[in-house]
């Protein structure tokens, strides 16, 4: 994985992590990877991968089971969703508005090209 | 785990360390950085009982570290940056140097040797300098000491093997070792290290958790004049600058080590200021 955006690095996993989740590769109570695979699949500290794990808690999307790991929460898509749509809505979409001002583009030139995006990658 | 208090060294009429103190906790990966000959494997060896302090104390683990005691030795590792290794098979140094760490892994060892790609069939002074490193690496961390002190680990390793590098630490740290790497290759350990500790002038000039420079701290482009000129540090960018300011919003940036150091090194005093307040 690469560490190019600006976000702190447990907030790029944490959205990593929601992403397994949103694509349903992990599913809701699902084992995920334990704190220290994630870490050396990612290369990166543990300590920082624990501190995703405890804010994916905050949120409700993964929860612990003492001695056995970290589960896919019952509400976690809801939840995932909700706290991306968040970040999303707050700090990408603004980028998005922007350039869209300045090439003079409206909202609804958007929605057929939304609908082949989805019926290409999703359907 | 590891104290240091007021150390003094020098070689001969070169002063190194002028009252430096340090404390290092278990459970952390601790990124140990520094200009050309301040002094950071002088202090890893200060820490492994290769060099004796001056003045000052250095406790390690419990131990003071020049007396040299076999239950000390047993329990710390040092991956220096220069070394010289017997010309034996990889067995050998298994065989006659292990038994010295009583909580070396051999499956680990081995797993480690296939990780990095080390050939079995050569003996050791015929492999190349990366390939040395990474036996002694691969051996460092098999010994599962409690402390283990690496000196510029990532010299001479080529891609693959920086990225498997970053793996092994990664899996090797727990909640009872702590690990200390110096480097100049910041962005290899960027991701790896939760502290920063940076030595400058025989003292510690910056020493703080990676978690509390991104609270504290903001790194990001910026393309407000304003916000560019009350910068604690700026550099052009090809687009914008690349800035480091107060973390106001509260949202936590990625931390840019290449960037902090120079601030520190350059602008340390009102990076410091946002520590202190």
């Amino acid at each position: 994985m690469q560490f190019r955006e600006s976000q702190a690095i447990y907030l790029q996993i944490a959205d990593y992590v929601c992403e397994k989740i949103l694509l349903k590769e992990w599913k809701v109570e699902e084992r995920i990877p334990s704190v220290r695979e994630l870490a050396v699949q990612l290369e990166v500290n543990p300590n920082t991968v624990m501190r995703t794990y405890d804010f994916l808690q905050q949120q409700e999307i993964i929860h612990n089971q003492r001695g056995i790991g970290y589960f896919v929460s019952q509400a976690a898509i809801k939840n995932a969703q909700t706290y991306r749509k968040n970040d999303f809505v707050e700090k990408d979409l603004p980028q998005v508005f922007r350039t869209m001002f300045l090439l003079g583009m409206e909202p609804d030139e958007l929605k057929p090209r939304f609908e082949k995006f989805k019926k290409q990658h999703f359907a | 785990m590891i104290q240091i208090q007021n150390l003094h060294f020098g070689y001969r009429k070169k002063k190194i360390f002028t009252g430096l103190s340090l404390q290092l906790e278990a459970g952390h990966i601790y990124g140990l950085l520094g200009k050309n000959g301040t002094g950071k494997s002088t202090l890893l060896k200060n820490m492994a009982g290769l060099l004796f302090p001056k003045q000052g104390t250095v406790n390690v683990l419990g131990f003071t570290p020049g007396k040299r005691q076999p239950a000390f030795l047993q329990d710390i590792f040092m991956v220096p940056e220069e070394f010289h290794l017997p010309d034996v098979p990889i067995e050998y140094l298994v065989k006659y140097h292990a038994p010295f760490y009583p909580k070396f892994n051999e499956d680990q060892f081995n797993r480690y040797i296939t990780e990095f790609d080390i050939p079995r069939s050569t003996t050791l002074q015929k492999m190349s300098y990366g390939q040395k490193k990474k036996v002694l690496i691969s051996f460092g961390l098999a010994c599962n000491t409690s402390v283990l002190l690496m000196d510029e680990p990532t010299n001479g390793l080529d891609i693959m093997s920086k990225s498997q590098f970053r793996k092994v630490i990664a899996g090797g740290l727990d909640e009872n070792k702590c690990i200390v790497i110096s480097t100049h290759q910041v962005k290899d350990l960027e991701s790896l290290i939760d502290r920063v500790t940076i030595i400058d002038e025989g003292r510690i000039l910056f020493d703080q958790t990676v978690d509390n420079i991104t609270r504290r701290l903001s790194f990001h482009i910026s393309f407000d004049s304003d916000e560019i000129k009350q910068a604690l540090y700026r550099e052009p960018s090809l687009r914008g600058s690349a800035v480091i300011t107060r973390n106001t919003q509260g949202d936590e940036s990625k931390m840019d080590l290449e960037l902090l150091y120079k601030a520190i090194v350059l602008n340390g005093n009102a990076i410091q200021s946002v520590f202190n307040a």
